[in-house]
């Protein structure tokens, strides 16, 4: 299928050190034209600080970057813009208050004409079936409509080389397959297009070439057409890994959570759950899908006693039937009244940890009020931080390190670690697993398990719908705050539930 | 590297954490250069020899034992007041009212002073004093705490406003209570019967402060760094969704940290005015509930790292005073040297942090 491609970009022996930490070492790498080409590697592996030397955010320590033969000194992202690499970042980094237009146009130099520069973005839209409306702003916009902007952004600089991280975290199948076709046709084009990514099946479907990393080390690289899922797994993991999310039948399932009519107005008055009823069950793990912001956050977290609720109820229910009202209850009520509810939310740096902390430090979150001293015990708090760093391989040079100095995997295992050890009876987990590597996303799957074993009530809000489909026993699709139905896992497929995200009906809507 | 796009002369490089003798090494480096540097502007500008200086700097804080009293003295009052304030900071409240909460509590220490000396025993003076002192900067650092809990005001705003409400009402009463009337000063208050004046420990006028000061210490090290409500403000610090997400009430916090910090302001104005100056005046605290914010977050908010940069600053500023008169310098001349230590000392953090990588180096190694 491919012919011999000339290499747009190629990286000769690239090295970058953080402190004593080295993000990559000695890393050769070549980007061709005409060929899209996926960037894989657990956390950690260094595929961001790679891409971000590309995109002149970060000055490699060693190695040389030849773009189209030629070596280049990439300094700045002004540098890697004259070169033509453009790079769609994680996150957005759009102006809110701005139309599409004033944030594709902003820094560039020469006279401000909108009325020209919208013609341009135009015909740069319809060349490859972007839909862009230029004088939206930013804040009316979805955030696939965002990420569309960010890339129509980066090509209308003249970019020919892009650079995209993980850029299907956050969109529904559906946007996900718009924005496929829309690199497809820019790799025909004779651009290079480089994809960081967790989702294998996204590789496979999308990718000419895979690049793998492990360590800071480059491992290899071959056809995607040559190679399947185990075999790219086991390149990153460095050995071979099951890749079978287990679904053990729940056992005893009884009623755990009930909640009837439960409707939520955020600060600003909007409406985020409307009239929302279910019931998650002993056992059992509950999957939660649905478009982000579709009120995921506002469900979990009014559960967990953090959301103020306009009316509704949600009652907890004991083993031997008897209820109690959570709502108007702050998390400290809810522990007092002997009820163990695990919480680990989206935002795990901002919420469920203390970043500046270390990890015996975070560990405490929960106990710190235990004793009846005035002062705090370290002791259980620090026991606590071992064996979870034990248990769950948290790989962390001690427990008095930092946890916002750990990766993205490691901080998740802290916090879901901290969250199981008081054996609880319900868990709400948001987006567990989000930028996550297939190795450690696989240990906490693991962990949800063992919880639903226990006979623990799990609702899972997650963002993959294979995923979903594979872990959870019923799955309950929100859309736009209300439930746009609750399917079994095992008999539905991840259309059917991908329609459901979009409209109740089956049209697809963004609002 | 012949191309027009050269590599940079020198790029910046995270580093590892230093061990501690290293870091501390960069310090006493920076301070060093900073010597030599003021050394060399003394040189230019005056033409007087620097060491010359130095030794009268150090004269003019540790000169006779009275200068050192009164050193350790001026030390304690800045270490208390930045010790007040950093429960506050850590916390990520913005208490810029240091200066108000000082100067409504040696108000109030006063106005018990003049108003109750016929009234009561001495005893119950002093006791009325420490209370009434205590609680007008609880007061003083309740309100802007209560407003931030409640409706989350800017409390920068509200503390500094604080601190001119208490200078007026300061020159208020001065006017109310001036001694000779027309001389708009207090005086000294209590000359003759000494009612209200705290007491003298082991025959010193100094030493009170120091002891407030080394009690203050510890307990605000083993506050922050052991306590329960230490970690709460920590929490709330970092990040106020975590400490709502584990039940920790935000507001409360916020009023009850506000209140031991305006407690501790409260104090400081006591001691000021009770055991050092006898008298309330609208300088009383001198700048020094702003110093304090510097000394702060100088020492990142370490009680103990606090002691060392409380002395830094006053050995400087009271070497000051001895240049200027010594060799006919002007104050301000000593603003600067501190200023120029200051700035090495704030600056090596980064190199604590970072170090460069030059272009050179950087070409060896790929050889």
């Amino acid at each position: 299928m491919m012919e011999t491609k000339t290499a747009a970009v190629s990286m000769r022996n690239v090295t970058k050190t953080f402190g004593s930490v080295i993000a990559n070492e000695k890393v050769s790498l070549d980007i061709n034209k005409g060929e899209i080409l996926a960037l894989l590697g657990e956390n950690g592996s260094g595929k961001t600080t790679l891409m971000n030397m590309l995109s002149g955010i970060y000055f490699p320590d060693e190695g040389q970057i030849f773009i189209n033969g030629k070596e280049e000194i990439i300094k700045s992202p002004k540098d890697a813009f004259r070169l033509g690499i453009g790079m769609v970042h994680q996150h957005f980094k759009l102006i809110d208050v701005l139309s599409a237009t004033e944030n594709i146009i902003l820094g560039l130099p020469g006279k401000l004409n909108i009325k020209e520069a919208s013609a341009k973005i135009e015909e740069i839209c319809r060349k490859y079936g972007f839909e862009v409306d230029p004088p939206q702003k930013i804040y009316d916009m979805s955030v696939s409509q965002k990420q569309t902007v960010e890339i129509v952004k980066v090509l209308y600089r003249g970019a020919d080389i892009l650079i995209l991280d993980e850029p299907t975290a956050v969109l529904t199948p559906q946007e996900t397959e718009k924005l496929f076709r829309v690199l497809r046709k820019m790799r025909d084009d004779g651009k290079a297009v480089v994809i960081i990514t967790h989702k294998m099946h996204e590789v496979e479907s999308l990718s000419d070439r895979v690049a793998v990393l492990r360590n800071g080390r480059y491992i290899g690289s071959m056809a995607t057409k040559d190679t399947n899922i185990t075999e790219m797994t086991n390149m990153m993991v460095g050995h071979a890994v099951t890749l079978n999310i287990d679904r053990p039948d729940p056992v005893d399932p009884k009623p755990r959570i009930e909640v009837q009519g439960l409707t939520v107005r955020n600060e600003e008055g909007i409406l985020k759950l409307d009239n929302i009823s279910f019931t998650a069950n002993s056992g059992e793990i509950l999957g939660i899908a649905g478009i982000s912001g579709c009120g995921q956050k506002e469900l979990l977290e009014a559960i967990a006693g953090l959301q103020p609720v306009e009316s509704g109820t949600i009652n907890y229910v004991e083993n031997d039937g008897t209820r109690e009202m959570l709502i108007g209850k702050d998390p400290l009520k809810i522990a007092e009244m002997g009820v163990s509810l695990s919480f680990v939310p989206e935002d795990r740096l901002g919420m469920g940890l203390v970043g500046n902390m270390d990890l015996a430090d975070n560990m405490m979150l929960r106990s710190f009020r235990r004793g009846r001293t005035p002062f705090t015990n370290r002791k259980p708090s620090k026991q606590l931080a071992t064996d979870v760093v034990h248990d769950l391989e948290v790989v962390t040079p001690g427990i008095t390190t930092p946890v916002r100095r750990l990766s993205g995997g490691n901080v998740q295992k802290v916090l879901v670690g901290r969250e199981i050890s008081f054996a609880p009876t319900v868990l709400l987990t948001a987006y567990a697993v989000r930028g996550l590597d297939i190795n450690s996303s696989y240990t906490i799957y693991d962990l949800i398990n063992e919880q639903k074993k226990k006979g623990v009530a799990v609702i899972f809000v997650g963002e993959d719908l294979d995923v979903l489909l594979e872990l959870s026993d019923r799955i309950l699709v929100l859309c736009g705050g209300q439930v746009s139905g609750i399917v079994d896992a095992r008999k539905t497929d991840k259309n059917q539930v991908g329609m459901m995200m979009t409209r109740v009906g089956g049209n697809e809507d963004h609002e | 590297m012949n191309e027009k796009n050269k590599e940079p002369f020198f790029h910046v490089v995270k580093r590892d954490a230093l061990p501690w003798y290293q870091s501390i090494g960069i310090r006493i480096a920076a301070i060093v250069l900073a010597l030599i540097l003021c050394a060399i502007i003394t040189t230019i500008t005056t033409g007087i020899n620097p060491i010359q200086v130095y030794q009268s700097i150090f004269i003019g804080a540790f000169g006779t034992t009275r200068k050192t009293w009164i050193t350790l003295q001026n030390v304690s009052i800045l270490l208390l007041i930045s010790l007040a304030l950093t429960p506050a900071f850590k916390m990520k409240f913005w208490n810029i009212g240091g200066e108000g909460q000082v100067l409504i509590g040696g108000l109030a220490a006063a106005a018990c002073m003049i108003c109750l000396d016929d009234k009561l025993p001495n005893v119950l003076v002093m006791v009325c004093m420490v209370i009434a002192s205590l609680a007008a900067g609880i007061v003083w650092a309740l309100i802007p705490a209560f407003f931030k809990a409640k409706w989350n005001t800017n409390e920068t705003l509200s503390t500094l406003m604080m601190n001119y409400i208490a200078t007026q009402l300061v020159a208020f009463f001065t006017i109310v209570w001036e001694v000779p009337k027309g001389s708009g000063k207090i005086g000294i208050i209590n000359q003759d019967s000494n009612i209200g004046w705290l007491p003298q420990i082991f025959g010193s006028k100094y030493l009170l402060s120091i002891l407030v000061a080394v009690i203050i210490t510890v307990f605000m090290y083993i506050y922050l760094n052991y306590s329960k409500q230490g970690y709460e403000i920590s929490v709330v610090g970092e990040s106020e969704n975590t400490a709502k997400y584990v039940g920790i009430k935000v507001g409360k916090v916020i009023i009850r940290t506000m209140m031991l910090s305006g407690a501790i302001c409260g104090l400081v104005g006591l001691l000021l005015v009770g055991s050092i100056n006898h008298t309330v005046t609208t300088t009383i605290a001198g700048g020094q509930g702003f110093t304090a914010v510097l000394v702060s977050w100088m020492s990142k908010f370490n009680p103990l790292t606090m002691v060392l940069s409380s002395f830094l600053i006053i050995f400087m500023d009271r070497g000051a005073s001895e240049i200027s008169t010594t060799f006919g310098l002007n104050h301000s001349y000593s603003d600067i040297l501190t200023g120029i230590i200051l700035f090495f000392i704030i600056g090596c953090e980064f190199f604590i942090s970072y170090k460069l990588q030059f272009r050179k180096k950087a070409e060896k190694e790929e050889q």
